[in-house]
Formats: structure tokens, sequence, C-alpha cells
């Protein structure tokens, strides 16, 4: 189990890096706001994967926050965006 | 846990299933950074971040209702499941709509372009 922590820590590692990364030097604001939900999900991949592995479920509600309203940043960017170039 | 409903031999198969999820949801997760670091423009950007958003966090959930088999964890499980597939596309097909009104797209690689002339 200690090797499956320490590939999945690796690989979630660098996932959340490259999506710094891009937060970082995106061009656009979109890519920043792509860049912002894959760290997201990375970080309830994170918190999900530290629960099942410990076998508790204290922070289940954080994940369902974190579904509920991962979608408002992006959407708002979006539309704030749109709306900017059309007029 | 009692040995003779999870497992065998000493193995406890939650902890294989356990490891395996873990292991898919990391695998993802990896992906999509790889994915928005190489890839060149915003839509095949948006493609590459969706694999964690989905995937990634059914494989997790999943994983977590497996290592703790309780009505109120198969129950938020299936609501943050419900939540996430319900949200992820929305907010993906509008991100995607923004980059293509604001032309944040290679069109020499476009293989087909259905929105020419109806935007």
């Amino acid at each position: 189990m200690i090797v499956v922590v320490i590939v999945a820590g690796l690989l979630m590692g660098a996932g959340a890096i490259g999506a710094l990364v891009r937060i970082i030097r995106g061009p656009s604001a979109l890519d920043r706001i792509i860049a912002s939900d894959v760290l997201v999900a990375t970080a309830i991949c994170a918190i999900g994967a530290e629960m099942a592995i410990n076998r508790h479920t204290d922070t289940m509600p954080v994940l369902l926050g974190l579904a509920l309203f991962g979608i408002v940043g992006s959407v708002s960017v979006a539309r704030f965006l749109s709306a900017r170039d059309d007029t | 846990m009692s040995g003779l409903e999870w497992g065998f031999d000493g193995i406890d198969l939650r902890d294989v299933i356990t490891g395996v999820l873990v292991l898919v949801a990391a695998l993802m997760c990896f992906a999509a950074g790889v994915g928005l670091l190489r890839f060149p423009d915003v839509l095949s950007r948006l493609h590459a971040a969706t694999k964690p958003q989905i995937l990634g966090v059914i494989a997790i959930v999943a994983d977590v209702a497996v290592s703790n088999p309780s009505l109120v964890t198969i129950t938020l499980a299936v609501a943050i499941i419900f939540f996430q597939s319900l949200t992820a596309p929305v907010s993906a097909h509008m991100v995607g709509r923004a980059a293509y009104r604001t032309g944040h797209f290679r069109r020499d690689i476009l293989v087909a372009d259905e929105f020419r002339g109806h935007d």
C-alpha cells in the first residue's frame, strides 16, 4: 500500500504542477480557468484518495461542495469573456 | 472487516480495489497535467482537462464507497458523481464557446468547423 501511496502522490503532484504552470504561463484567461478546474479536480482526487486509503469519511462533504460549486468560476469567466468580446 | 467476506489468502480485496482505483485517478490527474502543458490551444487543452473531472472523480468516489461501505457514504458518492457529471460538461461547453468566440484556437489544425458562419 505504501508503494501505491508514493506512486499516486508523485502522479497527482506532477499533474498539479502542470496545472499550476499552465495557470502562471497560460496565454489567455480561458487557459487559466481550465487549468484551475484541473487543479480543483486534482484536489478532489487527492482528498478522496486520502479518505479511501485511511478508511474514514470525514471530508466527504468537502468533496460534495467542490463538485457542486466547481462550475461557478469557469462559467462566470466564460460569460464575462464572451460578453466583453461581443460589445 | 472479516477476511472471509472481503478477501482470500491474507490479502484484503478492498485494499486491492482501493489501490487500483487510486492509481487510475492519479494517472488521470497526471495525464491532464501533461495535456495542459503540451497541447497547443484552448480547445485541445479542454479535451485534456475533462479526464480527471469525470473519470478521476468517479474512480476516487467509488473508491471511497468501496473502502467504507455504508448507506451514507454510498448516497454521498452517488450525489457527488451526479453533480460532477452534471456540471462539468456545462462548464466545458461554455468555456469552449467562449474560446471559439474570442478566437483562442488554431484554425489550421481544426478538422471540421461547423460553427463557421453560424456564430
